[in-house]
């Protein structure tokens, strides 16, 4: 990837890491029950604790 | 082009111009339609009349090709052409391009290629057994072409290997010429009982059109618009009609579909490419001679908000197109169910001639079908033979007089990057997967066993532009006789080619007659060689700033042996073998590797074809294999006789002293490169049979030497020594050039 | 013996599973759907190479907690013989039945081609046939095949004979030439504590025939044929 990035034109990038980001809608009463239900996803699918590490951010949107 | 805004058709007057439409084009839509065309049948007028889709321009030539034959089932027209290999099975396979979009966006673009020439077989109800592509780049000594070079070869593994078909064979070449515009053609071979071939027509009025895969969103509208112009600086802006493969949906879909083929619970089947909705409905309307009706609102969007010329021009892959008698509905669901995939009831057929497309209801389009598919003029080009063929065929090569060290010209021809190993490619390919690949990558042509009859098919794919660049006639003739006579060393006989033709504006009277004589060239060789042509792909525009690439047909072959465990193969098997060239010895440095790597040069006369010859060397060479007289055999190419020599070396880990004894030109004969030879090896013990056979067919056969088991290869011109090379250095050039792709 | 290979959406190496079982060891073989949940009656239950799902989210993530895998958890705990290749291994690693992950090589590209591989225990019902240290030649085709543990869990592994296979070159040594993909130690599979899970990167099903290149696979078949067949004379002794 640093060497298309290169080849397209693009100096000076160094150490060029690939992650996943997820984007999900998730239906809960409270903030602190969407963040436990969100760590719980992230734990069991979403992420493999072996290899990866996770963080994540909420935001209220009305649906 | 591609951006939707611009197409919208209340935008701007005489919208057709933008759309890619003449007005003499578009004064015939009116007279076809008996009236002005509304903006949504504007949009699938000109999707379905762009080059790609209608073959204005090269239609005429290809009635040249023969397309018939005692095997052939199904020729040009269908979705690919199928071929009788007994048993009751038939060969499907089909090439096409997906050039443009791999010069914008390789990876996607490469991989969707993929996935279409796939959808384009098994549509045919055929189970894939096999992918091979021919590329071609720019020199791989600057970071665009690598970055191209990578990310084409990363998108075919990515879709092929994810699908489950091997990817078995393929060629690379480069010239500068395809430094803006890459070649990226993708071949795919597949095998049915014949009775279960199934037709992309819409039989049946009152028989269901559904629609079942991929949603539809905004992706490759108007692709094919794209596919038939120019590529230009502002190219780049043309990603979004670049389409996004999903391989994991297109696996899916084959089981699918093969299923319900294989429960006979489709009449019609077509997939959605080139032109999407637009074409699968007007193609398979036109086929079958039936009318059809539909509502675009059943179709599953993946976005809100596209309008109906959207939903008709979109390109989103991995979808495909039934026709279904209602009371079989049910179970097509079941399957489909089953697979989390989307199918859904789009309209039915209809009694006449029109396709009427609503859109909740209303009308949004009511088109003649026929008209829409396939009223698209044919045009008959103005051809001028371009200035360039006569200077560059002028060329002295007798002035050459190469007289540096053999050994060293060797060497050098081993590690350009056209000749050098490719296995930094196909290492990225899954070439083993269905466990019926006999033989993969690297040798002259590619065999896989059929599990159903015991017998195997033999694929390659060929194509030397810098010989159809110097002589596009000669050009032709050579593809098809190389393409044919590596099926031959292998021991199969060709059934049948497919041919992708990439060239450049053939509005442009010069690419029209290289196009032109290139075809010629190409049919006179199928007719002497009875190789009948069951279908294929054109790529017109291929040129960039106004410099075209080299014309380049590329033609993909498919041979027959009848007994899978009777093949040959290209490297040297047995120490105290004989070996031997097969065929004529007239060659030439016009258009050879030598010209370009020593001199820089692409110039002189390539060595002619002599039809009859070839046909009679590959019928002995079938001849001998079938009798297992000989143990390899390699077709001489790029290089000539001592990169051949040096190739069935390394390819069998052993070496060989061999001495020319003809007193030509050593170097020449060495190094310059001509049609219909081969060089085989055999046992001492079947050497008088083997002379014997060659002679009743008048075929040339000279002794050069010996498998002696050693670790390098020496040649002797006479009694000189020409050169003794280690195979670990032979080894070593064939293979270090492209190290930079491995880290 | 009577073999199980489970097809998920996506799987593409179940055909040539099924096909090294029936035509080549003549023995039974039938395909799972993924929603299947019992697997009564099998003696081997075989995860196919392929690229379920895609691969998208990780290779093997999706199809780990598919309905069949339910069942497979109950077999492998009730002591069933469960073979993952390629993908298998990656599904099974997913769903915690062997241990580690697989990563992406470190070529960042696939690689397909012949490799070495050594067998590091030939005690377990997948190895017993073979020899000592013995040397097989298959195929890897993969992406994803780098196998990872945290060293812990590494040196646990090397302690408790999971290592089942290493690369190696031809003559043995587990170089770093030898190793395809980058993993941790070169191993190229490994068993769960038991014994009875094993996954490995190679595929022995494309490695057992010799028109194909190598029978060196044969071997771990041939040992579970053996296994079952010592098992079913154990029953009805």
């Amino acid at each position: 990837m640093e060497n298309s990035l290169q080849a397209l034109g693009f100096a000076g990038v160094k150490g060029v890491r690939v992650g996943k980001y997820l984007e999900l809608f998730l239906e809960a009463e409270t903030r602190e029950e969407a963040a436990a239900r969100l760590k719980d996803m992230a734990e069991r699918l979403l992420s493999n604790p072996v290899i990866e590490d996770y963080n994540y951010s909420l935001q209220e949107v009305k649906l | 082009m591609a951006d939707a805004d611009n197409l919208r058709p209340e935008k701007a007057p005489k919208i057709w111009r933008k759309l890619g439409l003449k007005d003499f084009e578009y004064e015939m839509i009116v007279e076809q339609l008996g009236r002005e065309p509304n903006p949504v049948e504007l949009n699938m007028y000109s999707v379905m009349w762009s080059e790609h889709c209608s073959y204005k321009h090269s239609r005429s030539s290809l009635k040249l090709f023969p397309t018939g034959g005692p095997r052939v089932v199904q020729g040009p027209g269908e979705n690919a052409g199928v071929v009788d290999i007994g048993d009751g099975y038939g060969a499907v396979f089909k090439i096409e391009s997906h050039n443009h979009p791999s010069a914008i966006e390789p990876y996607q673009g490469a991989a969707t290629g993929v996935g279409g020439i796939l959808r384009d077989i098994y549509t045919m109800g055929a189970q894939p057994i096999a992918f091979l592509n021919s590329l071609r780049f720019g020199p791989p000594n600057n970071a665009r072409s690598r970055y191209l070079i990578e990310g084409v070869v990363a998108g075919i593994g990515g879709y092929g290997n994810c699908v489950g078909i091997p990817t078995v064979g393929g060629e690379v070449y480069f010239e500068p010429c395809y430094r803006g515009n890459p070649l990226v053609n993708a071949m795919c071979v597949g095998v049915m009982p014949l009775k279960r071939l199934v037709l992309g027509q819409a039989c049946g009025e009152g028989n269901l059109v559904v629609l079942a895969g991929a949603r539809t969103g905004r992706d490759g509208i108007h692709g094919v618009t794209f596919a038939s112009e120019e590529l230009s600086d502002q190219s780049e802006e043309d990603r979004p009609a670049v389409q996004v493969g999903d391989p994991f949906l297109g696996k899916i879909l084959i089981d699918a579909t093969l299923e319900a083929v294989e429960k006979q619970l489709v009449v019609g089947v077509q997939d959605l490419g080139g032109a999407g909705l637009t074409c699968a409905l007007t193609e398979t309307a036109s086929r079958a001679g039936t009318g059809l009706e539909i509502d675009l609102k059943m179709v599953p969007l993946r976005e809100e908000g596209l309008e109906p010329f959207e939903i008709l021009t979109s390109e989103s892959q991995e979808r495909m197109l039934f026709i279904v008698e209602p009371e079989k509905l049910e179970d097509l669901e079941k399957i489909f169910q089953h697979w989390q995939l989307p199918l859904s009831v789009l309209g039915q057929v209809s009694a006449g001639k029109m396709v009427t497309v609503r859109h909740h209801g209303e009308v949004v389009a009511e088109v003649p079908a026929e008209s829409v598919a396939g009223g698209a003029p044919a045009y008959e080009p103005e051809s001028r033979e371009p200035e360039y063929i006569g200077k560059l065929s002028a060329f002295d090569l007798s002035a050459l007089k190469p007289a540096g060290d053999p050994g060293q010209y060797l060497l050098s021809l081993l590690s350009s990057p056209d000749i050098a190993s490719k296995e930094w490619a196909w290492q990225q390919y899954d070439y083993m997967v269905r466990t019926s690949t006999l033989e993969g990558p690297g040798g002259d042509a590619a065999v896989l066993r059929l599990r159903e009859t015991g017998k195997a098919l033999a694929v390659t794919v060929d194509g030397n532009s810098r010989y159809t660049y110097l002589d596009p006639y000669l050009g032709g003739m050579l593809a098809v006789a190389e393409a044919t006579r590596n099926l031959s060393c292998c021991g199969a006989e060709p059934v049948g080619i497919t041919d992708c033709l990439n060239f450049g504006n053939p509005e442009k009277p010069e690419m029209f007659w290289q196009f032109r004589q290139a075809v010629e060239g190409m049919a006179e060789a199928c007719r002497v060689l009875e190789a009948p042509v069951v279908g294929g792909n054109v790529s017109f525009y291929n040129e960039v700033e106004d410099e075209a690439i080299y014309p380049t047909p590329v033609v993909g072959a498919v041979g027959l042996l009848e007994n899978a465990k009777n093949y040959c193969k290209t490297g040297f098997v047995r120490n105290g073998d004989l070996i031997y060239l097969l065929g004529p010895c007239e060659v030439s440095f016009g258009g050879s590797q030598f010209l370009k790597e020593l001199y820089g040069k692409v110039a002189g006369r390539p060595a002619g074809i002599d039809l009859e010859m070839e046909k009679a060397v590959q019928a002995l060479l079938r001849r001998l294999i079938a009798d297992g007289l000989i143990v390899s055999a390699h077709d001489l190419a790029e290089g000539g006789l001592a990169v051949a020599l040096a190739e069935s070396c390394l390819a069998g880990g052993r070496g060989a002293a061999v001495t020319l004894a003809s007193g030509l030109d050593s170097v020449l004969e060495l190094f310059g490169e001509g049609p219909t030879r081969v060089l085989i090896s055999l046992p001492p013990e079947a050497s008088d049979r083997v002379l014997d056979l060659a002679r009743k067919k008048r075929v040339r056969m000279s002794e050069l030497g010996r498998v002696d088991g050693g670790d390098s290869l020496t040649v002797k011109c006479g009694n000189a020594l020409a050169f003794k090379l280690g195979l670990d250095e032979l080894k070593k050039a064939y293979e270090e050039v492209f190290s930079w792709i491995r880290t | 013996m009577n073999c199980g290979v489970i097809v998920f959406p996506g799987s593409n190496c179940d055909l040539d599973a099924y096909h090294l079982v029936r035509d080549v060891l003549k023995e039974e073989v039938t395909y799972i759907d993924y929603e299947e949940r019992s697997l009564q009656g099998f003696d081997v239950i075989i995860l196919p190479g392929g690229f379920t799902y895609g691969d998208y989210l990780r290779s093997g993530a999706i199809a780990a907690r598919t309905p069949v895998m339910e069942a497979v958890n109950r077999f492998a705990c009730s002591g069933g013989l469960v073979l993952g290749i390629c993908n298998g291994f990656q599904v099974l690693t997913e769903a915690g039945l062997l241990p580690g992950a697989l990563c992406r090589n470190d070529s960042l590209q696939f690689r397909c081609r012949q490799v070495y591989v050594r067998i590091e225990n030939n005690s377990l019902p997948f190895t017993n046939k073979a020899s000592t240290d013995q040397v097989l030649m298959m195929p890897v085709a993969h992406g994803d095949g780098s196998y990872y543990a945290p060293p812990e869990v590494l040196q646990d592994l090397e302690a408790n004979g999971q290592v089942i296979f290493r690369y190696v070159d031809q003559r043995g040594e587990a170089v770093k030439a030898a190793n395809p993909n980058g993993s941790c130690e070169n191993i190229a599979g490994v068993s769960n504590r038991a014994g009875n899970v094993v996954g490995l990167m190679p595929h022995p099903e494309r490695a057992g025939e010799a028109v194909l290149g190598s029978t060196d696979g044969l071997v771990i078949f041939e040992s579970l044929r053996g296994y079952c067949k010592g098992r079913e004379v154990l029953k009805s002794g």
